[in-house]
């Protein structure tokens, strides 16, 4: 069973219809138990940095998530869920993330070219900067659909793929059992539901 | 790069689609589902849906379909019609799409393109403008192109953004219909005036419009249609592959 955590950030309905999709087995979910009886854990999430740790501490998760995490569970962040994932933001202001992966997140202003737009909004190729289980299905060029203004850096240990957007942009990531897309799999296509499915899977060992 | 998008457009009464389509292999034209479907096997970038039923139950019947619609189809939905509150927006919302489209709603209510902002963030909020010449300017047209409301319309558009528009979709009523191709004219002064994604309706009468469009207006970021995909005049992987080799970035 994965466990898709609900903290009150965003909207899971397209994210749980494409889990369903693909027969993942899933429940959507804030109780501590039910997270530490998951196979594997979502960590989902749009909206503000800031907000969305405290949410997430709040509901005591920041700590069963961690704690999962050290004792082997598989994770997978999406968008701000991956951003969550690194150590500190750097949106408005200075924010603690959950630590599980090092890096930080920035801005994109001042980063790329000034004549690019923000938020990088649109569906953008994958450049994949090694091999990985998260992309395993997929191939190099792929287009997914992308939402952020904020990106990860100082990543080289943890990312798996890039997005060109005036800058390589980290795209995905994964050390382990911490996995994690800046895009939204469940809103790209048919590319996305064979992301979700390479994390779904259970993996021989 | 981000590759320039192509978006169908669906108007939608009483649950089903209206200008009935001419697919092969379409057991029901007028169904919203197999259409989405449809689109979305076949390069469709995103789903553009109009609600233009004006009842309570034809709206329910709305939001129905779009959970239907967003339950099987993984790519951005983005709905419009009938949003005149931020409740509006979170009956929508619920159901599966991703961005909400606001017209006559934001024109009797500015303050709705800010609510909105502020409640689901910049992304989420769509300013749809009908648009025309008149005395030497554009203006903006309300309740589907029929009413000049006497604003003038690249400030109207700057105003939404200033309040957090996230995309300005721009139809223009003057090309609009005539399949003559794009209004570059009107698309590149709002491409110049503001720094949201900006993308292109009324006027697309076939391949070499979208071409002509993306090729005039680097900043143009989508191209929007109904009838010549519906139709099937334009087969969108078609277009597309017309796009790569005129060296256009696009999603095959």
């Amino acid at each position: 069973m994965i466990a898709v955590i609900d903290y009150g950030v965003g909207n899971l309905f397209s994210l749980c219809s494409s889990l369903k999709s693909i027969g993942a087995d899933t429940v959507v979910t804030s109780d501590i138990e039910t997270i530490k009886k998951a196979d594997k854990l979502i960590l989902p999430g749009v909206g503000a940095f800031a907000d969305a740790a405290r949410l997430l501490h709040e509901r005591g998760l920041d700590t069963v998530i961690k704690e999962q995490v050290a004792g082997g569970k598989e994770i997978l962040g999406i968008c701000l869920g991956m951003q969550l994932l690194f150590e500190k933001s750097y949106e408005y202001g200075e924010h603690e993330g959950l630590g599980l992966l090092r890096g930080s997140v920035v801005p994109m202003q001042g980063v790329i070219p000034a004549s690019l737009k923000i938020p990088h909004i649109g569906w953008n190729a994958l450049h994949f900067t090694r091999e990985s289980r998260l992309m395993r299905y997929i191939n190099e060029g792929d287009c997914v659909y992308f939402v952020h203004s904020y990106f990860a850096s100082d990543c080289a240990d943890s990312v798996i793929a890039t997005a060109e957007y005036g800058e390589q942009l980290t795209a995905a990531v994964e050390r382990g059992n911490v996995m994690g897309c800046q895009f939204h799999p469940e809103k790209s296509g048919t590319v996305g539901l064979n992301i979700l499915r390479a994390f779904c899977e259970e993996v021989a060992k | 790069m981000i590759t320039k998008r192509i978006i169908p457009c669906l108007d939608v009464r009483a649950g089903r689609v209206v200008k009935g389509v001419n697919f092969e292999g379409l057991s029901d034209v007028s169904s919203p589902v197999e259409l989405a479907r449809y689109y979305s096997d076949n390069g469709a970038d995103e789903l553009v849906f109009y609600d233009i039923t004006a009842s309570f139950e034809g709206r329910q019947l709305f939001t129905d379909i779009l959970r239907e619609v967003a339950s099987t189809i993984f790519i951005p939905l983005t709905v419009g019609g009938g949003i005149n509150t931020v409740d509006d927006f979170d009956r929508v919302l619920k159901c599966g799409a991703d961005k909400v489209s606001v017209n006559s709603g934001a024109i009797r209510n500015p303050s709705l393109v800010y609510e909105a902002a502020q409640k689901y963030g910049d992304q989420c909020v769509v300013l749809s403008v009908d648009a025309k010449r008149v005395d030497g300017e554009f203006r903006v047209f309300a309740k589907g192109g029929r009413e000049d409301t006497g604003m003038e319309a690249i400030s109207w558009i700057k105003r939404c953004v200033g309040m957090g528009a996230g995309e300005v979709v721009v139809n223009s009523i003057d090309t609009d219909g005539v399949k003559k191709g794009f209004d570059i004219e009107m698309l590149r002064a709002v491409c110049d005036a503001v720094n949201v994604p900006v993308i292109a309706s009324g006027g697309a009468g076939g391949t070499a419009d979208f071409v002509k469009l993306f090729k005039n207006i680097p900043d143009i970021d989508a191209g929007l249609a109904a009838s010549i995909f519906h139709f099937g005049e334009v087969a969108i992987p078609d277009l597309k592959r017309e796009l790569r080799d005129n060296d256009i970035i696009v999603r095959l």
